[in-house]
């Protein structure tokens, strides 16, 4: 378990959270994030040997809807928050190819 | 193994192909799937993504996913979750994919179907739900814009082994599931609308002095038609075995890229590769309850299974005595196959129907751009039309009018829907329809009241006497005259005389005047 | 008439409804009055980000025509509440306490808001909290930190704050909180009320703008326990847009608090008492506190069984590994696309999302970012965060055991009482070891409530905290009330409201 956490991690990190952080931050979040992991190690002590993840308290399944249609926003509704907008669009920077291709 | 510039190469080739379900609603919400709306119209907090807002399960997504399942032959998990899969993409409102991870719906299945006159097995390493993305539009200067009507639909997405080896046979393969899933009722799988995506990944194995060399691995992206996968797959066999020659590059991991397809060039091209590696940090959302798929809820499904494009084709071709190239036009409407088994049901003979269908009824429903399920006759009709050409009771030439006039009529019939009388006493509409009556209105039922023949016969041998003379005195000119008098009986009853009976008449009206003159 | 006047003129919540459903008294007057304590003590200690007047006179006007018009009283009729800004409101803006939905407006209201309104409560404006629910102080609040009402160089507890100072203060009778893992429980015991937490999926989170989707649940703030059992009644049952919100019957919890179904209650309850929650760290006022209130209820007849929760040590590093993880996803979407702060000049789309983000965020909701992206990270992910799933089972486990003996588990809230502003600011991990008490609750699904059970040397509240099994709102509440009538603890009020 165990994890370096220097400045050059901070930085992929920060980049796959997308977050554009300072010099200073970066500086400041390795110490700290590097103290809390050491901590979080505590659960190394911890024999979890044949225990199945919990990731939800509750022992509950298959909660579905019926297929029936309900009314929807209209478009001024939807872009009424919309930082910058574009045409009943959601306006934002170039972007290059197509499409996130789910 | 293909010959390519000399070298022994096998193309290695599997799919990725997206199907969006043809749901009423979206995936988490109740916002109606649309293609073609006004921008930013459908669509609501959950699948805008807003702070706070949830996603639930569409019942109707799950079952369509196990329809299709099934239909591949997959297992389904009898209990199966949900992760997000992060990214950010402007398309992608919570910037995270609600999709399946490690525990898909279904997996482990396999996908037959005919190519170069064998049985191609491609086996599926699984099928799982996941919501679509929204739409990113290039249509403005300087800028990128986002319309997320698409965003939440429920998607299916197939995986299949690279077991496939050309072009030809992988193209085949999308055509062949892009029927399943419409015979399937799973999806409209309309490609222009993006219903149903290509993500085919290829590589070569290269065989050149005993050696095995493995090119990586590219994935084209997004191909939205038979056409530009055929022609994509095509490319890169070429292209990596010129990449290959030039450069000796094999598979590494870490070396696999994507490329787009450009249609005009009809070329792959490279993609700009993302500045990161692509971490997804999948992990179960926790906003969902898992699924429980149990045996019951299965069962009910696999009931509900229509019968598949494959095996049909083949009943049809023993079955219908339809030509092995004329099945595919039977059986690849789902409904017009349907509505040839139920004619069939009512008594219909089967090669007959089979002519039918083939034949004017094709017709018709090329002339109105429709499949003949949509023509508005409905099989109880079909089935008689079919049975009164068998009996005799019409000729040929007369069953292509009465179904001409049945169409006809269907066009001033009431408007709307059903194509079935489903009452037991006949609407009077329907009445009209009758292949039988319209028969009798024109006046094409061929008569078998033996009176009636005679008359008719009496008739023509009155005015024909060279003839009769030619037929009891000549031998040589017997059958031809015969040919003529039954000819002229025809002509006189206005084509409604039964021709068997006719001959039989003449034979013996012929036999007594051969008699007396002895 | 003694609640009214410790209470600086407020009125239980349950006083209130009775009256105005009696016409005795008018919605409008009731609102009138809420406003003009609001008005008059909040600037103090600032427990609202932002008053609704003009939406909320207008709603209590409604109230009373549709009394005047014949139509039943609701249960909550001419109630005035406070919703913590993490609630979605279709009136005012809904911040988060955070830049980052600065002027956001809810298009839709959250399935509490509509359940209050429908029941005739009268909503009067936004609380204030830790950015998007993250923290234990209310420090992290983008805009400004809510003093505690009994001493205001102490924090309220967080990230409920805003609510929990409201009903200290007296402003309202009635909030609504958030609990991920403490933060109702942990304010109100710092601010001397009573904070329930409810079994997860009691109570419907469509609407709430999640942090730790599997440990969120909204919970209430309130001056008493029948109080809160009569909100609790109304925002509790299943929501078919929430689709963890769980099919279970809901009683009317303010019935089963009657003095009849107390009677006798007391003598057959097993109190557990977890040996883990009174350890090394715990303050000796805070000890001695919470062990009169076990005396109080030995006196009454009940049972303490000393039972043991084996992996409370582990529970810090788990919950948080959970929370942090959901929270770096949960937080994904505040990317200045669709909605919230959008940074003024972007090179390109990354710098978009990256700059919005960054400028947006604080330093706290940064950090648990950070910290969740590299707890799912390729490479980590199994070490840090299934290991933390694992652990979260034996959590759980050590609970259910638990109960096996015993009805309820009584311990205190919080280490300590109130701490000091900047105390613990600068050291993260010393303000995470503060929920010690509070956090396996929420890894383990269970109800858990916090009311007051004395006073520091200093004067500041103590809590006393009891937890039941899942779906044991019942048993908690009546456990409450019992000490609370034997008790004048929950009737103290700060110096400020007189």
């Amino acid at each position: 378990m165990a994890a370096v956490i220097d400045e050059e991690q901070v930085w992929h990190i920060a980049k796959l959270a997308r977050l554009n952080l300072s010099d200073d931050e970066v500086q400041l979040f390795a110490g700290q994030l590097a103290e809390i992991f050491a901590y979080f190690r505590i659960l190394d002590t911890v024999d979890t040997e044949g225990v199945e993840p919990l990731a939800h308290a509750l022992a509950v399944t298959n909660v579905l809807r019926e297929d029936e249609p309900a009314d929807s926003l209209c478009s001024e509704k939807a872009l009424a928050n919309a930082p910058q907008r574009e045409q009943g669009f959601f306006r934002v920077p170039k972007v290059l190819d197509q499409g996130s291709g789910t | 193994m293909i010959n390519i510039n000399g070298l022994a190469v096998e193309p290695i080739i599997g799919l990725e192909i997206h199907v969006q379900l043809a749901t009423r609603t979206k995936m988490w919400c109740g916002c109606k799937r649309a293609f073609g709306a006004e921008p930013n119209s459908r669509v609501c907090p959950v699948c805008l993504g807003l702070p706070g807002a949830l996603p639930v399960m569409n019942r109707r997504a799950v079952e369509l996913a196990v329809r299709t399942a099934l239909a591949l032959n997959c297992r389904t998990a009898g209990f199966t979750t949900w992760d997000r899969k992060s990214y950010y993409y402007p398309d992608l409102p919570k910037n995270y994919q609600i999709s399946q991870y490690d525990r898909p719906l279904s997996y482990g299945g396999v996908f037959e179907f005919p190519f170069a006159n064998r049985i191609s097995r491609v086996r599926i390493i699984r099928a799982h739900l996941e919501e679509d993305a929204g739409k990113n539009v290039h249509d403005f200067p300087g800028c990128s814009a986002v319309d997320l009507n698409r965003a939440g639909t429920p998607l299916l997405e197939i995986v299949s082994e690279p077991e496939l080896h050309s072009a030809d046979q992988t193209r085949e393969f999308a055509v062949q599931l892009h029927r399943l899933v419409r015979y399937l009722g799973v999806s409209e799988a309309n490609m222009q609308e993006g219903q149903m995506r290509f993500e085919p990944n290829i590589n070569l194995r290269i065989l050149k002095d005993g050696e095995i060399y493995t090119t990586p691995i590219v994935e084209v992206k997004n191909l939205n038609s038979f056409r530009a996968l055929h022609g994509a797959v095509a490319c890169e066999i070429t292209r990596q075995v010129e990449g290959w020659q030039e450069t000796g590059v094999v598979a590494t991991t870490g070396n696999k890229s994507n490329r787009g397809w450009d249609d005009e060039r009809e070329a792959t091209v490279a993609q700009r590769e993302k500045e990161e590696a692509h971490d997804y940090r999948y992990f179960p959302d926790p906003d969902l309850v898992p699924l429980e798929l149990d045996e019951a809820w299965v069962a009910e499904l696999k009931e509900h299974m229509p019968e598949l494009p494959i095996p049909r084709t083949e009943r049809f071709i023993s079955e219908y005595k339809v030509p092995a190239s004329d099945a595919p036009a039977l059986v690849d409407d789902r409904a017009t196959a349907d509505l040839l088994d139920q004619a069939a049901e009512f008594g219909g003979d089967k090669s007959t129907l089979a002519k039918h269908f083939l034949s004017f009824w094709a017709r018709h429903a090329n002339e109105r751009g429709t499949p003949i399920a949509d023509l508005g006759i409905s099989s109880k009709h079909l089935a008689e039309l079919a049975r009164l050409q068998c009996e005799g009771t019409i000729n040929a030439t007369a069953t292509a009018q009465v179904a001409d006039q049945m169409i006809a009529r269907v066009a001033h019939r009431f408007s709307g829907g059903g194509h079935e009388s489903s009452s037991e006493s006949e609407h009077p509409a329907e009445a009209k329809l009758s292949p039988r009556a319209i028969a009798e209105q024109l006046g094409v039922l061929q008569s078998r009241d033996e009176d009636q023949i005679a008359t008719w016969v009496e008739q023509a041998l009155a005015s024909n006497q060279k003839a009769v003379q030619d037929a009891i005195s000549n031998q040589k000119k017997l059958k031809a005259a015969r040919g003529f008098l039954t000819g002229q009986v025809m002509t006189i009853s206005g084509g409604q005389a039964d021709p068997k009976m006719v001959g039989a008449l003449i034979e013996e009206k012929l036999a007594e005047i051969g008699q007396s003159k002895v | 008439m003694l609640e009214r006047d410790v209470m600086g003129k407020m009125e239980t919540a349950t006083t209130i409804a009775a009256h105005v459903a009696a016409g005795r008294r008018k919605a409008v007057a009731v609102c009138h009055e809420a406003l003009g304590r609001i008005e008059d003590r909040d600037p103090r200690f600032r427990a609202f980000l932002e008053v609704t007047p003009d939406y909320a006179r207008p709603r209590a006007a409604r109230v009373d025509a549709d009394l005047a018009a014949g139509k039943p009283a609701g249960p909550l009729a001419g109630v005035p509440l406070a919703i913590k800004d993490n609630i979605c409101t279709t009136f005012g803006h809904t911040t988060c306490g955070s830049k980052i939905l600065k002027g956001y407006v809810s298009p839709y209201n959250a399935t509490v808001i509509d359940r209050i309104e429908a029941a005739g409560g009268v909503l009067v404006g936004k609380t204030n909290l830790d950015e998007f629910a993250m923290g234990s102080s209310n420090e992290n609040s983008a805009y400004f930190p809510t003093r505690n009402p009994w001493n205001t160089d102490c924090v309220p507890g967080g990230s409920s704050g805003g609510s929990a100072a409201a009903v200290a203060a007296g402003l309202v009778p009635l909030a609504l909180g958030s609990d991920t893992g403490g933060s109702i429980r942990l304010p109100a015991a710092f601010c001397g009320v009573v904070g329930m937490k409810p079994t997860y999926g009691r109570v419907s989170r469509y609407g709430l703008v999640a942090y730790g989707s599997s440990l969120d649940q909204i919970g209430t703030l309130a001056a008493n326990v029948e109080d809160a059992a009569l909100l609790l009644t109304v925002i509790s049952g299943q929501d078919p847009r929430d689709s963890t919100s769980v099919d279970h019957p809901v009683p009317h919890y303010c019935e089963e608090l009657r003095d009849a179904k107390l009677a006798g209650l007391a003598s057959g309850l097993r109190i557990g008492v977890p040996a883990e929650y009174f350890g090394a760290g715990l303050e000796s006022e805070t000890r001695a506190a919470v062990e009169a209130a076990l005396d109080v209820y030995r006196r009454l007849g009940a049972r303490t069984v000393e039972v043991t929760l084996p992996h409370t040590p582990y529970a810090i590093a788990t919950y948080y590994l959970v929370a942090v993880s959901e929270c770096s996803s949960n937080l994904a979407r505040y990317d200045g696309v669709h909605y919230g702060h959008r940074t003024a000049h972007p090179r390109n789309i990354i710098d978009l999302y990256s700059s919005s983000r960054n400028e947006g965020f604080g330093a706290e909701v940064k950090r648990r970012i950070m910290l969740g992206t590299f707890a799912l990270s390729a490479g980590y992910h199994d070490a840090y965060y299934n290991k933390a799933l694992k652990v979260r089972r034996l959590i759980k486990d050590d609970f259910d055991r638990a109960f096996e003996q015993c009805d309820v588990l009584a311990g205190p809230t919080s280490p300590t009482p109130a701490f000091r502003f900047g105390e613990k600011l600068d050291n993260p991990l010393a303000m995470y070891l503060a929920d010690i008490y509070t956090i396996a609750l929420n890894l383990a699904g269970m109800p858990g409530i916090s009311i007051p059970c004395g006073f520091s040397e200093t004067g500041l509240p103590i809590g006393l905290q009891l937890m039941a099994p899942v779906f044991g709102e019942t048993v908690l509440l009546q456990a409450a009330r019992l000490y609370e009538r034997e008790t004048e603890w929950y009737l103290r009020r700060p110096p400020v409201t007189s």
